[in-house]
């Protein structure tokens, strides 16, 4: 089956079974490698991606349901990586590995849009389920702050 | 990301333009080749500290292998260790930048693919700052020296004149310079010098060791651009699936094959047939387990084919194991004589029986799953003879050696590119995921991915061997240790031990406790073991620091008075010389321990706790790095525990390399600690591991992370080692030690949560 949808603002056809997640759509069908693979279950949050504006687990998500949403993912999350998330978390360097930040990030991403300043207990509850196998979750947490703050900054200035 | 195989090699190897200062071949001698071996990726990581392979004997690294110079001044700076995230493709370079004398702006770094050019290609055991720390500084020193060389001559003045600043040599006298682009041509034709008459800086003018540098992939990681393993393409590529039997040893009697041939998307399906194992323990990597490949379009096609297999296994030997069985058999040979001594020191029987007072305590952990995020993959491509390999191994060198031998290919014919791994922690120390790549790329003639599921992951791992201790230790009247003797019971036949399941003789408190015996006891065991982030000390720290707070207990005596005390004791000499960790230095271990006590103001603190907190303390040598931690626990009447704070001293020698990854790589010891004490474990019933994926060996979540964990480093006159492991033992017996202090209960027994634990 051929299904159709939006992948970061632009146009995309993906050719597969309609069981296949669309984790896999993203990464084999249309090589965006940004969007990681952990457990296929929807415990780890490494293939966090934007659904119609909504956090989603996308190896949760088969194409049949996702067709004709609205995606976004790492690759697109701001046109030049400079989203102020992926400035601050540049600037505090969370990144051990490195493996799980791409969903982190989104998730974060969707907490912010939300909740522009948002406390430490929001952004627990909201990357809960976003594991970190390295244990950067303390520099995970200041770069949110970091980020809320500077696009607080930005707002205002 | 789709990647053209050819703007990979060239993106990746080291011939190109505009290298100047890149002429290998130019000084074949130099390089140190074959003389530095990788170290033994099962040996290595177990030994601990002091008996690494040493660097003394090869010749230096020639700065033609790793630094190129482009005319217009750019610097290319090879990376030569894997990097699973413990920072090396970042802190190696910064070594040899920092001796180059260049404003670390201006460096470009590369992944260098295998090559004997570099040295030691390998990450793990906390080996990359110890193996590194002089070669790469003097691959940098060498490289400016001939700079320095190359601009002396241009002007007809003595080099002793020529200073540099970042990126230029000076003459100040004739008020003359040259940018390092401009001398990098003539520089590259000049001899080596003399190892004697390279100059290193003075470490008070370092300008990038010791000052905190980005990972240098941070900004592709944040946006998606980072190639890790998994991520690797290549034109014609298929996808692939292995499957094998979850009992080791498993044999394939018949399968489904045509019938799974026929699915969509399905190109190959074919059985590889293991290599023979034999005896009562596996070698450390045994080699190609038998399984049955399935190639297809797209890895979701392989994997939903192997959905369809009916295969019958003969399941071999090791079908009847299980971890109950362990745990019986373990109790039996408590009540035996230990099958043999692995240290014994005066007389503690004796010891024990006029003792004042005898503490007796079993202690038991249990197998555990590395579980990189990152499920272990691996890219390969067989053609005109040659196998060439993109993987993330922690032991590229020795992953080559197996393909070589599995596949009979030489390995002159293999080529190995490193890729970014998601995670190694000592999983991608074997190489299981390599050879079966291999083999599958052999038989099928296209670049093909192997991917493993997480669980195959968590089926076919090289688990942290479980163990069991029995203890018994004896104080005099006045609350001195006056003897110690463990029974310790582990997996293995007759004098070997399987794979990290060993304990070394001389392990703390061995040569501070008069009397001091250690004893052994083996059982058979058909799973693969390995080396866990500080393997031995992740387990073996719990048991020690944790018995040692009962015995304090036991005295009437504070925590830390009854560590200090213990250090404070003349180390009697241990048979054998008390390598590895058994040479820990009372003195660096004394000077964290009162930093921990310090910072975390411990004695305050523990007076004005309220109920349901307490505070615990441990401290443990591993991996040459000297550690303390203090950490404070509440814990409810359902037995919710939070921990509130970590305070972590920590001596890993002179200088902290890149003090953001340092603080960062602590952080993340700290809270995989805190994962093995709460919630994981392997467990086997009917000779396959039970747990099948995160859900059933859990890890620490943001909100169940302890707020704050500082950090505190001491600086001390020592070279520096590696971080990526000895932080973490002290932790569990820190928190363990804390519920106790807390409850008056004490958990002998990992995990925490078989026990009623849970995160608050
Ligand atoms: S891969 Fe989707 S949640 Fe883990
Ligand atoms: S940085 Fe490695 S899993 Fe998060």
């Amino acid at each position: 089956m051929a299904y159709k949808l939006t992948v970061n603002g632009r146009p995309a056809t993906v050719e597969a079974p309609a069981d296949m997640p669309l984790l896999w759509a993203l990464r084999d069908v249309l090589h965006l490698h940004g969007t990681k693979y952990g457990c296929g279950i929807g415990m780890c949050g490494a293939c966090t991606v934007h659904l119609n504006g909504e956090p989603a687990r996308s190896c949760q998500v088969t194409i049949a349901d996702a067709a004709n949403a609205s995606v976004v993912t790492i690759e697109g999350l701001s046109p030049d990586g400079t989203h102020p998330l992926q400035m601050a978390w540049q600037e505090v360097d969370v990144p051990q590995c490195g493996y799980c930040q791409a969903g982190q990030i989104m998730s974060a991403a969707a907490l912010l849009k939300k909740t522009p300043r948002p406390t430490d207990a929001q952004i627990d509850e909201a990357l809960d389920g976003n594991l970190c196998r390295c244990g950067t979750y303390l520099s995970i947490r200041r770069a949110i702050h970091k980020a809320a703050e500077a696009a607080a900054a930005g707002q205002k200035g | 990301m789709a990647m053209d195989r050819r703007a990979f090699l060239r993106a990746t190897t080291l011939v190109g333009g505009g290298m100047l200062l890149g002429l290998y071949g130019s000084a074949p001698s130099l390089t140190d080749a074959s003389a530095a071996p990788e170290p033994d990726p099962a040996a290595a990581p177990q030994q601990g500290g002091g008996q690494r392979p040493q660097q003394q004997g090869p010749p230096p690294l020639s700065p033609h292998a790793f630094i190129r110079i482009a005319p217009d001044g750019t610097v290319t700076i090879m990376a030569r260790s894997p990097e699973v995230g413990q920072g090396v493709k970042t802190m190696l370079p910064m070594l040899i930048a920092e001796e180059l004398d260049i404003d670390w702006k201006a460096v470009r770094i590369e992944q260098a693919d295998l090559d004997s050019k570099y040295g030691v290609q390998f990450a793990g055991g906390s080996f990359a700052t110890p193996s590194s720390w002089e070669p790469l500084r003097r691959v940098g020193a060498t490289a400016r020296h001939l700079l320095i060389a190359a601009a002396a001559q241009t002007w007809g003045v003595p080099e002793a004149e020529c200073t540099t600043e970042p990126g230029r040599v000076l003459h100040r006298a004739s008020n003359r310079s040259l940018g390092y682009g401009e001398l990098a041509a003539k520089a590259a034709e000049l001899p080596l010098p003399d190892p004697a008459q390279v100059r290193f800086k003075d470490p008070k003018d370092y300008t990038i060791i010791g000052h905190a540098k980005p990972g240098v992939d941070v900004r592709d990681i944040v946006t998606g651009k980072a190639v890790y393993g998994i991520d690797m393409e290549l034109p014609g590529m298929l996808h692939a699936v292995y499957h094998k039997c979850p009992v080791f040893g498993g044999k394939i009697v018949s399968a489904n094959l045509d019938e799974i041939k026929a699915l969509p998307g399905v190109r190959h399906v074919f059985t590889l047939e293991g290599a023979e194992v034999t005896g009562n323990v596996l070698p450390g990597d045994p080699g190609l387990e038998a399984g049955i490949a399935i190639v297809a379009d797209t890895w979701w096609a392989a994997h939903s084919a192997r959905q369809k297999l009916k295969v019958t296994w003969d399941e071999g030997r090791w079908a009847q194991q299980s971890s109950e069985e362990f745990a019986r058999r373990a109790r039996e040979l408590s009540g035996q004589a230990p099958a043999r001594t692995l240290i014994s020191m005066g007389d503690p029987d004796a010891a024990l029986k006029s003792a004042a007072k005898v503490v007796e305590a079993s202690y038991s952990y249990p197998f555990i799953a590395h579980a990189p995020l990152e499920p272990q993959n691996c890219t390969a491509h067989f053609h005109d003879g040659r196998m060439e390999i993109w993987t993330t191994s922690q032991t590229p060198g020795s992953g080559r050696g197996m393909v070589a031998r599995a596949l009979n290919i030489p390995e002159e014919n293999i080529t190995l590119h490193l890729l970014r791994a998601g995670g190694g922690f000592g999983r991608r120390l074997t190489n299981d995921y390599m050879v079966e790549a291999a083999a599958i790329a052999k038989t099928v003639g296209v670049p093909v991915k192997l991917l493993w599921t997480r669980e195959d992951d968590m089926a076919h791992d090289y688990y942290r061997p479980g163990g069991f201790q029995y203890l018994s230790a004896g104080l005099d009247a006045s609350g001195n240790l006056v003897a110690w003797r463990n029974h310790f019971i582990s997996y293995g036949e007759g004098e070997r031990f399987a794979s990290s399941a060993a304990m070394q003789p001389g392990e703390f408190p061995a040569r501070y406790v008069p009397n001091f015996a250690l004893h052994a006891s083996v059982m058979p065991l058909g799973l693969r073991t390995g080396a866990l982030r500080a393997p031995g000390s992740n387990a073996y720290a719990f048991v020690i620091q944790s018995f040692l707070d009962e015995l304090a207990h036991a005295a009437g005596k504070d925590p830390v008075a009854f560590r200090r005390e213990l250090l404070a004791a003349t180390p009697v000499a241990a048979p054998g010389g008390g390598g590895g960790r058994g040479g820990l230095n009372p003195a660096r271990m004394r000077a964290v321990l009162d930093l921990v006590v310090e910072k975390s103001g411990w004695d305050a603190r523990r007076k004005a706790l309220p109920k349901g907190t307490g505070l615990g303390v441990a401290f443990h040598y591993s991996h040459q790095g000297y550690f303390a931690q203090v950490a404070e626990v509440s814990v409810n009447a359902e037995k919710a525990v939070r921990v509130h704070k970590v305070w972590v001293a920590g001596d890993v020698g002179s200088h902290i390399i890149n003090p953001v990854a340092a603080e960062s790589m602590v952080h993340g010891s700290v809270i995989d600690g805190l994962s093995e004490l709460m919630a994981q474990e392997i467990t086997l019933e009917k000779g396959r591991v039970v747990q099948t994926n995160y859900h059933e060996h859990r890890m620490v979540s943001l909100a169940q992370a302890p707020p704050v964990i500082e950090v505190h480093f001491l600086k001390s006159d020592n070279p520096p080692t590696g971080l990526g492991e000895p932080a973490l033992p002290p932790i569990l017996p820190a928190v363990g030690n804390a519920l106790f202090a807390a409850t008056g209960q004490r958990v002998r027994d990992l995990p925490l949560a078989k026990h009623g634990y849970t995160w608050a």
